[in-house]
């Protein structure tokens, strides 16, 4: 009943590791050959590889784990998926009904612990209602701010037959959210923008997870407005970076430009992004004077943090397509004010060059590294995922992204380890595509182990690890908070990356001097299979520019020179 | 932003789809924010449609008791979400039973101010009642109080419950 549940509702693929509580599952398919099943090596891998075919595709990724650890381990993919609104559909074994609650083998209250870390979670204790509660599951994973539903299978409601009766319908019956938005809204929202002198779209992961055609109308809406606009961490993809246009990522580690737009604009028009704290810095001195329109899908993201003063509840794209009507009918084009003394300023702030460091010849850079990297690649359209660190601001700060559903990234919750599952997940999804995983010497190790998935599966996913020996971003707040004293951040007795890779079957890489760089990139992109490039970079670089967590916008630090200390409840703040 | 404004109380009444957890969820998500819970009462009220109702008694800024109701909303089995305190007036009620132990003089008492707060007396003894007391908050406070020095035992209540006025429902 599951396996047709879920081909009826079209799954391809199901990332999984099997256990005696879903051997049932396991044994039905066996018998098919609709789903193809990708194995893991651990289960917080298969939630983060299906987070990785879920955002490339926009479908759904479907996990399935045993009960008791198989549900445990993927808590974290859970939480990841909650935190970047990511659907996914977790099928998790649970002992046989009669035994819930007796501390039986392998028994966990995966509903009890996933409850905070999902969107919604059934534990099915009726055979019977299998189908309805497995399309619901779907219904809910993708509508509305999307995220993870866990469906908790007791063993024996495996085993057990019953009809099957196919839903008719695949919703849910009260859980309705708004999609369109309030008409009068969006002609206050147009009115605003129309006399806006210094205007800003500031767009988030929203405008992806709302579908390609809602990046197409923000860029129609930008170049009918000529705002400039930048985009979050999980917003990258959704405006092209090569647009001029385009100020770069926002927050604490985004662009000199952007920050300052932010901070100085008069009319922001927030889409489909959460004022988080990485953005906002400091709360009380976040762009003071600007009129804010915040458009999101999830009534709960607004008035969260900051105060905004024109709430529309929806989808992105369609209010996005609103607003594109909206701005004609009022014939904003011709009525709106002169832009060139706000693009003049700009300009400005973009003459600060912010991304600029200082190249070496002896040793390669790390920013240099992703230079070239973004400078041989972009022509093969790629997929890049990143772990969590330094190197991922660094990603985020110099590969340019034209397309959304390209940038594949932990935003909210930050996992280590993220990175190289999702590349799986995005390779296993289109397989011909070139997909690249950025990581650091430290967060590839922590989900290392499905360098034999990939093999296993021909997912030819491209590691680059930026080495730098040391947990970059741990070692960077160490200098910049606690002066220099770094405390576990090194990473010590590291693994030869080469040989480890050799040891999995695939194709280890590396280098070292700046001159080899490019030859060793090629050379990544051009040898079939999973390849890991181990490119030794500057051992003590810092990412900048950055503002320091609660400072404000105008406050960024644009290198190492700059930083002054701070007190210890400034700290604790952050 | 969060820690400004003045503390408010609020009473919010919630429609639920009666299904295993959906109690957990909405106690879960008070505890997981941070969000204060001063009383919360559940029943099922349609059975047909397997529909219950939860009344919180919540207090916190209005940011924050804007973003408790919204937060409410997101719940997948939470149906419906209204405050009773800001959309118009509402009568809410808590029950509560009080168990008093006393000879003479102060068993006199007792009795006579029960019969002052309009209590029932649902059980007795030669030494004890339990009362019955309906009511707004307030005034079971007050009569809890008085009985301490009449042989109060214990209490047991239930936290408000509360509609609003007039002929519309949820």
């Amino acid at each position: 009943m599951i396996v047709r549940a879920l081909t009826e509702l079209g799954v391809d693929t199901i990332f999984g590791y099997p256990g005696g509580a879903v051997l049932p599952i396991y044994d039905e398919l066996f018998k098919q050959n609709k789903i193809r099943h990708i194995l893991v090596r651990h289960e917080q891998g298969a939630t983060h590889a299906a987070e990785g075919y879920a955002r490339t595709t926009g479908k759904p990724g479907v996990v399935l784990v045993t009960s008791g650890p198989g549900a445990t381990n993927a808590v974290t993919g859970l939480t990841d998926a909650m935190l970047d609104s990511i659907p996914l559909i977790c099928l998790t074994g649970q002992v046989a009904r009669a035994l819930i609650g007796n501390d039986a083998f392998q028994e966990a209250d995966t509903v009890g612990i996933t409850r905070p870390c999902t969107k919604h979670s059934y534990l099915v204790k009726e055979t019977a209602k299998l189908p309805k509660i497995i399309y619901e599951a779907f219904w809910v994973a993708e509508n509305g701010r999307p995220g993870p539903v866990v469906i908790d299978l007791p063993k024996d409601v495996q085993v057990e037959k019953a009809e099957y009766i196919r839903p008719n319908e695949a919703e849910h019956r009260t859980y309705h959210p708004q999609t369109v938005g309030e008409d009068a809204a969006i002609k206050v929202a147009i009115e605003r923008l129309r006399k806006a002198k210094r205007p800003i779209l500031y767009t988030g992961g929203g405008v992806i997870n709302a579908g390609p055609e809602a990046s197409k109308s923000l860029y129609d809406l930008a170049k009918k407005t000529n705002a400039p606009v930048t985009n979050t961490l999980m917003g990258l993809g959704a405006y092209p970076a090569s647009d001029k246009q385009f100020l770069g990522m926002l927050g604490m580690h985004g662009t000199w430009e952007a920050n300052h737009a932010m901070h100085d604009c008069d009319v922001m028009v927030c889409v489909g992004a959460r004022f988080d704290d990485r953005v906002t810095g400091n709360i009380e001195q976040f762009s003071p004077g600007s009129f804010k329109i915040h458009i999101d899908i999830d009534l709960s993201s607004i008035n969260k943090n900051v105060h905004v003063d024109l709430p529309i509840v929806g989808d992105a794209g369609v209010i996005l397509k609103q607003l594109l009507a909206e701005w004609d009918a009022q014939n904003g084009s011709k009525t709106q004010p002169d832009l060139t003394p706000w693009w003049n300023q700009i300009e400005r702030w973009r003459d600060r060059k912010c991304l600029s460091y200082k190249d070496q010849d002896d040793v390669i850079m790390p920013q240099k590294s992703l230079e070239r990297l973004y400078e041989l690649t972009k022509h093969l359209d790629p997929v890049v995922s990143t772990e969590v660190g330094q190197h991922q601001m660094w990603a985020a700060q110099f590969y340019g992204f034209d397309k959304p559903n390209r940038w594949l990234t932990s935003g909210g919750l930050g996992t280590m380890g993220y990175g190289f599952p999702a590349a799986v997940g995005a390779q296993i999804a289109d397989p011909d595509r070139l997909v690249i995983c950025i990581a650091g010497d430290a967060s590839i190790q922590m989900n290392i182990q499905e360098l034999s998935t990939a093999v296993q599966h021909n997912a030819n996913v491209k590691i680059f690890i930026m080495n730098n020996e040391y947990m970059g971003m741990v070692r960077q707040w160490q200098d910049l908070n606690y002066d220099g004293r770094y405390s576990h951040s090194y990473s010590d007795s590291l693994p030869d990356f080469v040989k480890l890779a050799e040891a999995y079957g695939c194709t280890g890489l590396r280098v070292s001097h700046p001159d080899e760089l490019d030859d060793t990139i090629r050379k990544m992109v051009e040898t079939p299979g999973p390849v890991v490039v181990d490119c030794c970079v500057a051992k003590l670089e810092n990412c900048f520019p950055m503002f320091a967590a609660g400072a404000k916008h105008t406050e960024i630090i644009l290198s190492s020179d700059e930083i002054e200390p701070k007190d210890d409840s400034v700290i604790a703040m952050v | 932003m969060n820690e400004t404004g003045t503390i408010e109380h609020h009473t919010i009444s919630l429609i639920v789809d009666n299904e295993a957890g959906v109690l957990a969820r909405v106690i879960g998500l008070f505890s997981g924010r941070g969000y204060n819970i001063e009383s919360l009462t559940v029943a099922e009220v349609d059975s047909e449609s397997q529909r219950s109702r939860i009344t919180i008694v919540t207090s916190g800024t209005r940011m924050i008791i804007e973003q408790i109701k919204a937060q409410l909303d997101r719940i997948v089995s939470v149906s419906k979400v209204a405050d009773l305190t800001i959309e118009g007036p509402h009568v809410s009620r808590d029950i509560a039973l009080i168990k008093v132990a006393g000879e003479g003089e102060k068993r006199v008492e007792a009795l006579r101010l029960a019969d002052v707060f309009r209590a029932r007396v649902v059980d007795s003894t030669s030494c004890s009642f339990v009362f019955e007391l309906t009511g707004q908050a307030g005034k079971i406070d007050a009569f809890i109080e008085l009985m301490k020095d009449l042989g109060l035992v214990e209490v047991a209540r239930t936290g408000a419950v509360a509609l609003s006025r007039g002929a519309t429902g949820l």
